[in-house]
């Protein structure tokens, strides 16, 4: 197994261990993850990737069954020792799910609901502007700002939660398989989206669609039954991996 | 990083959370409240009772006769009537509401089956004083020009109401049962060439036993805590019977009666509805843990 | 659902019949076989007589269902004027009317209203989004489900104990509501546990990743969901609260009451007080009041239940 050197990570498992219960998800994971990088995680369903994104930020919480061991850092301090609020964390790291879902109010509201809860003392009204500019939804919805946010399509619905993961002034955005319950045009939004954001943002993508991480990550990592197998350069993991595993797994010859 | 446009919690913010918190959990001891409330003020009068009433006249005596001399305090005349009319309740009401909740889960279709259910459960939100007027003013004139030798009050009218009463219990818990039952079932079945009925009665049916005990079982319950109808239907003359044509008293006819009249607090009649209260508590509470136990311990049987 | 073919030779039938379809199609696979002793006419006869058995069981239920209101209806319909709902009780029939009773329930049901949703919102806010899970909550679980059962009697027998007695209350509106809150409390606390469950789960995660608190996130996402579930669920344990009659009997309520309550702590006599009160007399005169009551009484139960059948019509299946 192979890590990526980064100097100053801003995420970084040390010998994590994930469980459910007493099954262990994710076996004694090493792995740093770079400032303003767009990392890909791949690997059959079941591998332990999404489970690696949610203890990112400390989603994994609420599974009564979940524990862990190991350390994961975040600009140097663990999160799940340090003193820092939960809550007061996880604003810095935002996430999008799998299936879009977007508060049963206002568009405008669904984004200004996170930074207001959080005291933001801004403009909410340019935050709004700048979130879903940066969303690439502003042009979409700029009329119907007080529709709900339920009454756009998939595709949309999608950007909007991006936008209000923006919102927030994240550091880190996970994204867990965020264009699976899309089409193929809403697809591509969302993928030529992740190219702008990764000037600002530190993006991690869990997919299950390989020539998706090819097209959006610049690095990519593939678990395997709880293993981090290989990750490096996705350039070079996808033409040439150093394990026989990752290349079979590439070519489509299981999972 | 963290641009000053974002506020820290403040602990003032963290406070106030808390206390939301456990204001709400405040909120839930509520129950806890009631449940040991109940059970303390049961308890205490009827250990007052008990300091003046053996607890073995109370249990073998046969007669119940508090409010007048000789008194007697044998609790089993009240058992009797409110067993009389609960198990009349369940004779009715067990096979039609059964009957009702295989015509709706297995025959009925689209709206008739949508209007159906709501429709019946009308029947459990009319509240028991209508039942009990119902009874006393419908039922037993039209039970008197059957059984001419009938009483004004008596256990028959106030089984056919309570009957009526339980029977939305009965048959939506039966109807839920029953669709739980896999199709796969139904289709094993149908593929051996069995018709309906028989597909019914001797597969579906017997499949969903264990909610169709148990909505028996809390019917029953129900039939037993009802107090206004069995008040109005059934009259207060405790009595040892097996013949539903007479009046008798129910444990909560009894308690209804004393409260309804001048008795003092801290007289023996006083502390004795207690006593019989905590007889009716402990019958109910029995059989619900019962159904709740036998939900628990087969519901899983599908999945 | 029982198409029945005249008397079409089976022997004629083929094996087909086992089918997966043959239960449905019915009426035609008997006797495939000499082996098989399958006597066909008594076999149409079982299924249309269950068939019928059941269809009568249902149809004498409505048939109940309708004759109950219809007679009532009939005896009770000429008293229903003005005069009832504006006239006190009274010992003379001609002049008795329901005003007492009437706005007793409206007091007791404003009140017990605010309690029970207070009391019975709050903890299934508590149990079902807020509370670690440890022997406290699954102590007030266990009394929950006990409480469900108990009779609506010993609640009265509970409220006299407590409210009457103990806290000097003594046979006041308060404390009638107060003993119906308890009893409706349980009913509230499942029906909105209920309606939280149905919340899907990616709501919360979402205000949960945006770094909101549990109790920011039932504020503003969990509680406006489920709202329409709630005040459904409180709807209509408002209308079994309003028709008992047994506990506020129990607490002494069965007094002559010919005034309107004008606080909490005023006596108060109730809509199925009265009605039990007219009921219990041997003259006829009195019955015909207590079905006009009735007619009150169901009005008003089956106004509560219109608009908890609107509001899960209107907001129910939004999410």
């Amino acid at each position: 197994m192979m890590s990526q050197k980064f100097t100053s990570p801003i995420l970084q498992a040390t010998n994590l261990n994930l469980y459910y219960g007493t099954k262990k998800v994710v076996k004694n994971l090493n792995m740093k993850i770079g400032k303003k990088t767009v990392t890909a995680m791949i690997g059959p369903s079941g591998c332990g990737k999404s489970t690696i994104l949610r203890s990112f930020n400390r989603m994994n919480d609420f599974i009564d069954t979940f524990s862990h061991e190991g350390e994961i850092l975040f600009e140097g301090s663990d999160i799940y020792k340090s003193k820092i609020d939960v809550t007061e964390f996880r604003r810095r790291i935002g996430m999008v799910f799998q299936k879009p879902n977007p508060f049963s109010s206002s568009i405008a509201k669904n984004i200004t609901w996170g930074p207001k809860i959080n005291g933001y003392k801004g403009d909410l009204n340019e935050l709004v502007e700048t979130s879903l500019r940066k969303a690439a939804l502003w042009d979409e919805v700029k009329d119907k700002l007080n529709d709900s946010g339920l009454a756009l399509s998939g595709g949309q619905q999608q950007r909007l939660c991006i936008a209000r993961a923006i919102a927030m002034d994240p550091e880190v955005i996970l994204m867990d398989e965020p264009c699976s319950a899309l089409d193929p045009a809403s697809t591509l939004a969302i993928e030529d989206l992740i190219h702008d954001l990764k000037q600002q943002y530190t993006i991690v993508i869990v997919t299950h669609n390989m020539q998706q991480a090819a097209r959006v990550s610049e690095y990519t990592a593939f678990m395997y039954n709880g293993d981090l197998v290989e990750y490096g350069p996705t350039t070079k993991l996808f033409s040439t991996p150093d394990e026989k595993l990752t290349r079979d797994y590439i070519v489509g010859r299981f999972g | 990083m963290t641009s000053q446009l974002w506020a820290k919690i403040s602990p003032w913010q963290r406070w106030r959370e808390r206390m939301v918190i456990r204001g709400l959990a405040f909120t839930a001891m509520v129950s806890i409240f009631t449940t040991v409330g109940i059970i303390f003020i049961l308890g205490e009068e009827s250990f007052q009772f008990f300091s003046q009433v053996s607890l073995k006249e109370f249990l073998f005596n046969t007669r119940w006769a508090p409010l007048f001399e000789p008194r007697s305090f044998g609790i089993w005349p009240l058992i009797n009537g409110t067993l009389i009319i609960a198990i009349g309740a369940i004779i009715f009401a067990l096979p039609v509401g059964l009957g009702i909740a295989i015509y709706t889960s297995e025959y009925a279709t689209g709206w008739w089956q949508k209007v159906l259910k709501p429709v019946l459960e009308i029947l459990a939100g009319i509240p028991s004083v209508v039942y009990g007027f119902f009874a006393l003013t419908q039922v037993t004139p039209f039970l008197q020009k059957i059984f001419p030798n009938i009483e004004v009050f008596n256990a028959l009218s106030a089984s056919i109401v309570i009957a009526i009463m339980i029977l939305p219990t009965i048959a939506s818990i039966c109807d839920d049962s029953l669709r739980a039952i896999p199709k796969t079932v139904r289709d094993g079945a149908y593929a051996l060439g069995t018709r309906k009925s028989e597909v019914t009665l001797h597969i579906v049916v017997p499949a969903a036993l264990s909610g169709i005990l148990a909505s028996f079982i809390l019917a029953f319950s129900r039939a037993i805590g009802e107090t206004m109808a069995v008040t109005l239907a059934a009259g207060a003359t405790p009595q040892l019977t097996a013949n539903p044509l007479v009046g008798v008293q129910a444990m909560t006819a009894y308690i209804a009666q004393v409260s309804m009249g001048d008795v003092a607090h801290g007289t023996v009649e006083y502390q004795s509805i207690f006593a019989v209260g905590l007889v009716l508590f402990l019958m109910t509470l029995a059989m619900n843990l019962l159904s709740q136990f036998i939900v628990k311990r087969y519901a899983r049987k599908y999945e | 659902m029982n198409p029945i073919e005249g008397t079409i030779d089976s022997q004629s039938k083929s094996e087909t019949a086992a089918g997966v379809k043959a239960g449905v199609a019915a009426g035609d696979e008997a006797a495939l076989h000499p082996m098989f002793h399958n006597p066909r006419k008594l076999r149409l006869f079982k299924e249309r007589f269950f068939y019928g058995s059941i269809l009568l069981a249902t149809l004498c239920a409505l048939g109940f269902l309708f004759y109950l209101l219809f007679s009532i209806g009939a005896q009770g319909w000429e008293h229903l004027d003005m005069d009832f709902i504006n006239n006190f009780p009274s010992r003379k029939p001609a002049q008795a009317g329901f005003k007492s009773a009437i706005w007793g329930t409206v007091w007791l049901g404003g009140m017990t209203l605010i309690f029970s949703v207070f009391f019975g919102v709050g903890a299934a806010l508590y149990l079902q989004e807020l509370s670690p899970k440890n022997r406290f909550t699954s102590s007030i679980q266990v009394s929950i489900s006990t409480l469900a059962g108990v009779p609506s009697i010993i609640y009265g027998m509970l409220g006299l104990g407590i409210f009457v007695r103990f806290m000097g209350m003594g046979r006041s509106v308060l404390a009638g509501s107060l003993t119906l809150s308890l009893l409706i409390i349980p009913v509230i606390i499942i029906a909105s546990r209920e309606a939280l469950k149905a919340v899907p789960d990616s709501m919360r995660m979402a205000s949960f990743a945006l770094g909101a608190t549990r109790w920011q996130t039932v504020r503003d996402h969990v509680l406006p969901a489920a709202v329409p579930g709630i005040a459904t669920g409180v709807i209509l344990a408002m209308a079994r609260a309003m028709g008992e009659a047994a506990p506020l009997i129990m607490l002494g309520a069965l007094t002559y009451v010919a005034f309107v309550p004008s606080g909490p702590l005023d006596p108060f006599t109730a809509m199925p007080i009265q009605i039990f009160n007219w009921t219990s007399r041997p003259q006829e005169a009195f019955h015909d009041l207590a079905s006009t009551g009735i007619i009150v009484l169901l009005g008003f139960l089956m106004l509560c239940n219109s608009v908890a059948i609107f509001i899960r019509l209107r907001w129910g299946r939004k999410l």
